[in-house]
């Protein structure tokens, strides 16, 4: 490792840019132009982050028409057909078309400049893994004007997200649905392990001199554990959906049990890839909070290593538990047994996490400000989403919980609750970076508290009718069962989030021209990013950074008690 | 047992069973109830420490105004960090011991030799249920026998599928298992009370999903024994009916005059004139792609690929738990399904409304 031999606290101080941001925008169709051939990895960092939002608009109207025919027994607001379609385009949706992008629009943003390079390593790729990604969503969601046409919504996919065989088969799905599907995944698929790589290449090779490994901020790090875990994890996808079209069009049988192929195949595929994937997606939005708590809390993190080992550790139990979403395809009960206890320790390095953060806020001076607060929900919500994730790996519990409306709740309370509450908190504290604008104060604590008691209403609740044996992906249910005022909570809790997202969406738009003037460095922060001016220059740093501890710009604001004196 | 009497008669329908996991009758259900009280013990204890902690940080040490200090900057402790990565596995060996007992407690139970055998086929969107020690079957309702204490009598269930994945889950009696095709899975289940239990197809099957509804009725040995032998009885063939090639020449000539067959209550008329005989109607029924699917035993009927119709009037809902069996749901049902169940592989036929009427007027004597 390459460490300076004598390191100078507040080196980086050298490298503040003070040019001004490009003053010439050119015309309309010329920024057009600009954003289409990018390879900044800034500009395609943003280019997937909106991509993302625009797809979780899109889902969350889909959830709230769920919502709508939830809202009464033997609702006829939509019809089975269509219900099907919509809670599967929403699964797939959030995950493949808003939490990948979303994340590896971040990391793309925010890798480089936290490591103080110029740019990913390779840029051309990071465009190539963009464009095919945004080809993934625009085919998946064309399924909706194919088939039948957009009233009876087209032939969009509608077997459920993790489209278990041989439903999928051509016997049970006719028409192209799947085919739509199963393409779109395989495209997407391809521009993840594209950016996985890319992020590995930036994080190994491209770091700013003095930046050990153990100098590197936590969110590279965590963003390249995730890498590894996307290359793992998504090319078992990627061949399950490959097999499934040698099924479908060239006459296989992996899954088709009518020849003798076998469902649970495709099951073992899909998990080894889908459980895996819950950690690509909270991997970053634990990162998000390494970053944001400890800015907030005024103190370095607690516990670096133990963060770090917590994470890596993390990726690799999250490979050997796929099974627990298994329990009742009928493994022996040692089958069952492994993976009840390998789930279960997935809770340890989990909750090194939770106390490490919060040790940090311990003894700190916590500031209140928007990215803070949905940091701190986000903390309440992971430890109710790792309990109720505990309860789930009890596998004799499981076989009642299990494809319940409990599951439901379960990865909501992880998927919203943890990991896009630190989306948002993520869009509040670095969008001043993007933009060079604050978003606005007062309208995020609306969005904020609204989030809050919306989730709160739709989520907690949700948990019930699970354990009174409502199942999941139903398009209606008896009224004598209970579950009536219950559903209505949780749509009305669901109408609230939609009303606060419309709120963040208006934020983002009015910001960005009303928005305060953000300067280099808004939240007084120490990592490097914050010490280009906002937004950042094509080029980033206009000399390389050079670093001697794990926030530079604490050096830089402190040079009576740099941290570099105790590293 | 007249509440289970009452459960069995057309009231049925009006009562509203429970499908709530915490409300048990059978061993599997209680064993997984019992380990989830103590896992949610601790659950809540793990809740209410690390929250009461975060929630006294967040106060304690929030920013005051004025003060323009940054606090002491503590980098770790070796010693905290072991003690909250030793507790949990601590908490985790607990967890993993509890559950362990119950998980090989209920899925390796022996058989006993006194336990009843059913076999479970998952269909889009209903359920077969066959019983090979007695050569009967049936489908969405099943029907299982009271396993007292003093004469345990379990069901085991062999599960299987007959095209997609599904999952069999009455709350109650125990977790689910699925049903998948090429595969046999097997569950058990031992009902403490007799009574009606509910429940539904918990794993994504296809469009009518929501609709697969399952109905366990725990009867009594004695009213289990009886309703064995009512479905072991066979139903009567019209004679020449077998043979095509004289059915069709005596169809004509015959078929017309025959008397009028079994009873039809006069309630009925609105829905079956009275001018229709259940025999015509099993004319119909068998001259029509009815008999590819069905099977009523005793007649040319023996199609498989729909739920058995032999005893359909001992049922207290059709399509698989959809509405109740009444006569004018069973006709509404037969003219056109998919105003029920869209998606469901039952075809409207297409036939007349006095054929709709026959074929209905038959299947009320499928008692």
């Amino acid at each position: 490792m390459d460490i300076p031999s004598v390191p100078v606290p507040g080196q980086v101080g050298a490298v503040i840019d003070r040019t001004p941001p490009q003053a010439a925008r050119g015309t309309y169709l010329e920024v057009v132009h600009s954003w289409v051939v990018t390879v900044d990895h800034k500009k395609l960092g943003i280019l997937y982050i909106v991509y993302a939002l625009i797809f979780l608009v899109v889902a969350g109207i889909e959830a709230i028409l769920i919502r709508i025919q939830l809202f009464v027994p033997h609702n006829t607001f939509v019809s089975a057909a269509t219900f099907n379609r919509l809670f599967t385009m929403h699964g797939t949706t959030m995950v493949f078309l808003v939490g990948m992008p979303i994340l590896f629009g971040f990391g793309n943003y925010l890798v480089p400049l936290m490591i103080g390079a110029r740019d990913m390593a390779f840029p051309r790729l990071n465009a190539f893994s963009f464009w095919i990604s945004a080809f993934a969503g625009i085919l998946l969601y064309y399924s909706f004007i194919g088939g039948v046409g957009l009233a009876g919504t087209g032939s969009a996919p509608d077997v459920g997200w993790f489209a278990y065989a041989p439903l999928t088969e051509r016997a049970f799905s006719p028409g192209h649905t799947i085919d739509y599907w199963a393409v779109s995944l395989l495209a997407s698929g391809i521009g993840s392990i594209g950016t996985a790589i890319n992020i590995i290449a930036t994080v190994f090779c491209m770091r700013c001199k003095g930046m050990t490994l153990l100098r590197m901020p936590l969110l590279p790090w965590l963003y390249a554990t995730v890498s590894f875990l996307v290359i793992v994890a998504v090319s078992p996808l990627t061949a399950a959906q490959a097999m499934l079209m040698i099924d479908r069009y060239l006459g296989g049988h992996f899954f088709d049990t009518q020849a003798g192929g076998s469902a649970i195949l495709w099951a073992h595929f899909f998990w080894i890839f889908g459980h895996p994937e819950v950690y690509v997606l909270v991997l970053p939005a634990f990162a998000f909070a390494n970053e944001i708590i400890p800015v907030f809390a005024r103190k370095a993190i607690f516990g670096y290593a133990a963060m770090v080992a917590a994470s890596v550790g993390i990726a690799f139990i999250s490979l050997s538990v796929w099974a627990h979403h298994m329990f009742t395809i009928g493994m022996t009960s040692f089958g069952n047994a492994f993976f009840t206890l390998s789930t279960m320790l997935v809770s340890i390095p989990t909750g090194i996490k939770i106390f490490n953060w919060l040790a940090t806020i311990w003894g700190g001076k916590i500031r209140f400000e928007t990215p803070m607060l949905f940091s701190i929900a986000f903390l309440f919500q992971f430890l109710v989403a790792g309990l109720t994730g505990i309860m789930l790996s009890i596998s004799a519990w499981n076989w009642q919980l299990h494809n319940s409306y409990f599951v439901v709740a379960h990865f909501h309370y992880v998927l919203v609750g943890a990991i896009v509450f630190m989306i948002f908190a993520a869009l509040y504290y670095w969008y001043p970076k993007m933009t060079g604008r604050m978003l606005d104060e007062r309208l995020g604590k609306w969005h904020f508290w609204l989030m809050v008691i919306g989730f709160h209403l739709t989520f907690d609740v949700m948990h019930i009718p699970g354990m009174l044996g409502m199942p999941r992906q139903i398009y209606t249910y008896e009224p004598d069962r209970g579950w009536t005022l219950l559903n209505q909570i949780v749509s009305v809790g669901g109408f609230i989030q939609g009303i606060a997202v419309l709120i963040f969406v208006y934020n983002l738009v009015h910001s960005y021209f009303r928005g305060e003037t953000a300067g280099a460095d808004p939240w007084d922060a120490w990592t490097l990013e914050w010490s280009i001016p906002s937004p950042p220059p094509a080029y980033n740093f206009a000399v390389d950074p050079e670093v001697a501890s794990r926030r530079p710009l604490w050096d830089i604001k402190h040079p009576e008690d740099p941290d570099s004196a105790f590293e | 047992m007249t509440a289970a009497g009452a459960l069995n008669s057309c009231a049925a329908w009006a009562a509203s069973p429970s499908t709530s996991t915490f409300s048990t009758a059978s061993t599997p259900a209680r064993e997984v109830n019992d380990l989830s009280f103590f896992v949610l013990a601790i659950s809540a204890a793990i809740f209410i420490g690390v929250s009461a902690l975060l929630v006294y940080a967040l106060f304690r040490y929030r920013a005051r105004p004025g003060e323009s200090m940054e606090p002491p900057q503590v980098f770790g402790s070796v010693q905290i960090e072991l003690a909250w990565t030793i507790i949990p596995i601590l908490i985790i060996v607990m967890l993993f011991l509890g559950t362990a007992r119950v998980l090989f407690s209920v899925q390796d139970a022996p058989k006993p030799a006194t336990a009843l055998d059913v076999t479970v086929v998952g269909h889009q969107f209903w359920w077969e249920f066959r019983y090979p020690q007695f050569n009967v079957v049936t489908a969405n309702e099943l029907h299982v026998p009271l396993s007292s204490p003093a004469a345990p009598r379990p069901t085991f269930l062999k599960l299987t599928s007959a095209d997609v994945m599904h999952s069999f889950w009455v709350p109650q009696l125990a977790g689910k298992t699925d049903l998948l095709p090429n595969r046999v899975n097997e569950m058990w289940i031992d009902p403490l009370r007799t009574g009606l239990y509910v429940g539904q197809c918990a794993q994504f099957c296809g469009m009518q999903h929501a609709k697969m509804l399952l109905r366990v009725y725990v009867d009594t040995p004695e009213q289990f024994q009886q309703w064995i032998a009512q479905q072991q009885k066979t139903q009567i063939e019209i004679p020449g009916v077998t043979q095509p090639a004289a059915f069709e020449s005596k169809q004509n000539s015959t078929a017309n005059q025959r008397p009028p067959a079994q009873l039809k209550p006069a309630s009925l008329s609105s829905i079956v004139p009275d001018s229709i005989t259940s025999r015509d109607g099993q004319l119909v029924f068998e001259k029509q792609a009815c008999i590819n699917c069905h099977t009523v035993a005793g007649t040319v009927a023996n199609g498989r690929y729909g739920p058995d119709l032999t005893h359909l009037m001992s049922r207290d809902t059709l399509a698989a738990g959809a509405m109740p069996n009444t006569p004018e749901n069973l006709k509404a049902w037969i003219s056109d399904p998919t105003t029920f169940k869209p998606g469901s592989l039952m075809p409207a036929m297409r036939l007349t409304d006095r054929q709709n009427a026959q074929i209905t007027a038959y299947l009320l004597t499928l008692k």
